[in-house]
């Protein structure tokens, strides 16, 4: 299997708060991870140190590497480029105060794109992947923020797509999207697999089971375990703390 | 989660025939909401009371005098006749000049401090003296502008010496309501735009800007009614008691002339020169506030107009 990212030894403060304590751990290129583990045990800073979004929260310290493709993430002199690599969704769906259409079209167009065609092309195929095309096809110039939080929701993941990333991260994005949708949205996202790699941060364990080729599960800032889904939702997993959480006996 | 009547430790308040009657309790909160009702209802009607009945008076009172000449004649007989041309003008370029200073400045210094700068001690004292700069009496920007720019930058007593001074009044409030406009802006629009690589550039001009613009023009023609009104800051700096000029010629004055002002004119009119008659400082007045009134309307209006345009 190959290597898409690399992490190792990886730590985060916020000031005097340890989020994540020094985890190392791979992901594989056109898979499905899974990231489980209760509240506050470091997921989403997980997530935002690849992205190297969390340069924008005042006091928070970075050390360990992380790699894409062998690079060092930390050496890419143009952070924009490093962000279009990899699409976020984060929990809390965010309309941008633009149209659909423009929503769709805001990264390509702070890319460099200009040509109305494959913008118009792009979009679409955003929309669909997302499973919100046939809901707004016939109002792509009204406000992505006038739409209801399920389909800003799909907006947001046809935002994350706009800029063909190589990595896709989700988290926690099905929270605010209906059960029948969020299935029609894991249904893209096993065909995606092919294309991109993708991270799923999830509280539903059950979802990591049904859709990830491999699972980690994170504790307070520590890696507890991380292998294929055959053996971390197995009757024995290396560690008997993975078994108690995902069969929900924990604590 | 479904608890059934039956089992409800109190059955008898979802009798549907009791259930919605109002009792002792429902009676003293309605009676408390109408009085806080009346008593909001009165201080607001306090308030515009007294803004009529300041507004009637002096346009009872300039009534005579009141026409387009008052507007566009220059003053006679030792200013006891004739119009306010002169100083009519000299408001116009003291106010306009110091807003095409101070709003770009302040605006750009806005939204570097809210947009770019991280926090630290550097940006702490910045904000810090933005604040207190804000709360400075116009007196004492009156002479630093009289240091500054008439003595020091060698410009003299002139219409840009008297401008610059209130553009360095209006500045620190003209930052501090577009750091407020930019901040209404949620921040996760902004991290969501990062999220995609766009610059922060990009990030501001895109969503941020558009959509703080109402906020923005708003705190900075606010600074319209407060430049036109101070006397003190310009009477140091530029703003001379007669100066007679082409009748109703708007590019009589240059740069590093002396000009009149309404706000100087009313002042001098009314406590210098001996009998005056009465009509003529109250139509300055109402020509100070006429004007004041109408950028503020014009205000409102593109409020209005910006506001419907809001996208979220
Ligand atoms: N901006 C921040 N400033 C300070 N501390 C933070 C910040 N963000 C997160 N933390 C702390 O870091 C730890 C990990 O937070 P994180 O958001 O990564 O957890 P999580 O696993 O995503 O939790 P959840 O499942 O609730 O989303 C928590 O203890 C949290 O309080
Ligand atoms: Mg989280």
């Amino acid at each position: 299997m190959a290597k898409k990212i690399e992490i190792s030894n990886l730590r985060v403060r916020y000031g005097q708060k340890e989020a994540l304590k020094g985890v190392s751990f791979d992901v594989h290129k056109n898979e499905i991870l899974g990231v489980v583990g209760p509240a506050q045990s470091g997921k989403t800073t997980l997530l935002k140190v690849i992205n190297r979004t969390i340069e924008f929260i005042p006091g928070a310290r970075v050390e360990g590497t992380v790699t894409i493709d062998g690079d060092n993430i930390q050496s890419i002199k143009n952070v924009n480029e490093l962000r279009r690599k990899i699409g976020m969704v984060f929990p809390l769906p965010v309309g941008l105060p633009l149209s659909i259409y423009d929503n769709v079209a805001f990264a390509p167009r702070a890319a460099g794109l200009r040509d109305k065609s494959k913008l118009d092309e792009l979009v679409e195929r955003c929309l669909i992947q997302s499973a919100l095309w046939d809901e707004v096809k016939d109002r792509l110039d009204s406000l992505g923020t006038k739409l209801s939080g399920g389909q800003q929701q799909r907006l947001t993941i046809a935002r994350a797509l706009s800029h063909q990333p190589e990595i896709l991260c989700l988290d926690e994005f099905s929270i605010a999207v209906d059960p029948v949708t969020t299935m029609r949205i894991e249904d893209v996202l096993k065909e995606l697999r092919s294309e991109v790699t993708i991270i799923l941060v999830t509280n539903l364990v059950q979802q990591a089971r049904r859709l990830c080729n491999r699972t980690a599960f994170i504790l307070n800032g520590d890696l507890i375990e991380i292998d294929s889904n055959e053996v971390m939702f197995s009757d024995n997993p290396a560690q008997k703390m993975t078994y108690d959480y995902v069969h929900g006996n924990f604590g | 989660m479904s608890t059934s009547a039956t089992t409800s430790p109190n059955p008898v308040t979802l009798d549907p025939q009791t259930r919605f009657r109002e009792t002792a309790l429902v009676r003293r909160k309605k009676f408390t909401e109408k009085l806080a009702r009346l008593t909001f209802l009165t201080m607001t009607l306090l308030m515009i009371f007294p803004l009529l009945l300041i507004v009637s008076y002096l346009i009872y009172k300039a009534a005579p005098i009141l026409s387009i000449n008052f507007i566009l004649d220059n003053p006679v007989r030792g200013m006891r006749a004739g119009g306010i041309w002169p100083a009519f003008l000299g408001t116009l370029y003291l106010v306009g000049i110091s807003l095409l200073v101070s709003a770009p400045i302040g605006v750009l210094a806005a939204v570097y401090l809210n947009e770019y700068a991280r926090e630290n001690w550097f940006t702490r004292i910045i904000n810090l003296a933005v604040v207190n700069l804000a709360g400075v009496p116009s007196i004492v920007h009156a002479l630093f502008g009289l240091g500054a720019f008439v003595l020091f930058a060698g410009m003299g007593r002139s219409i840009l010496a008297a401008s610059l001074t209130l553009a360095i009044m209006t500045l620190p409030v003209i930052i501090a309501s577009t750091k407020e406009a930019l901040g209404a802006v949620p921040t996760a629009f902004r991290e969501a735009c990062w999220n995609v690589g766009a610059t922060r550039w990009q990030t501001i001009r895109r969503i941020v800007l558009p959509n703080s613009i109402s906020g923005i023009l708003t705190g900075i023609i606010l600074q319209v009614s407060r430049a036109a009104g101070e006397t003190a800051p310009i009477m140091f700096t530029g703003a001379v008691f007669f100066k007679a000029i082409e009748k109703g010629d708007i590019f009589a004055y240059g740069l590093f002339d002396q000009s009149m002002a309404l706000s100087m004119h009313l002042f001098t009119i009314s406590t210098q020169v001996p009998n005056v008659p009465e009509a003529l400082p109250y139509g300055t007045a109402v020509v100070l506030l006429g004007t004041v009134l109408l950028v503020n309307a014009l205000a409102i209006v593109l409020r209005v107009y910006l506001r419907s345009r809001k996208k979220w």
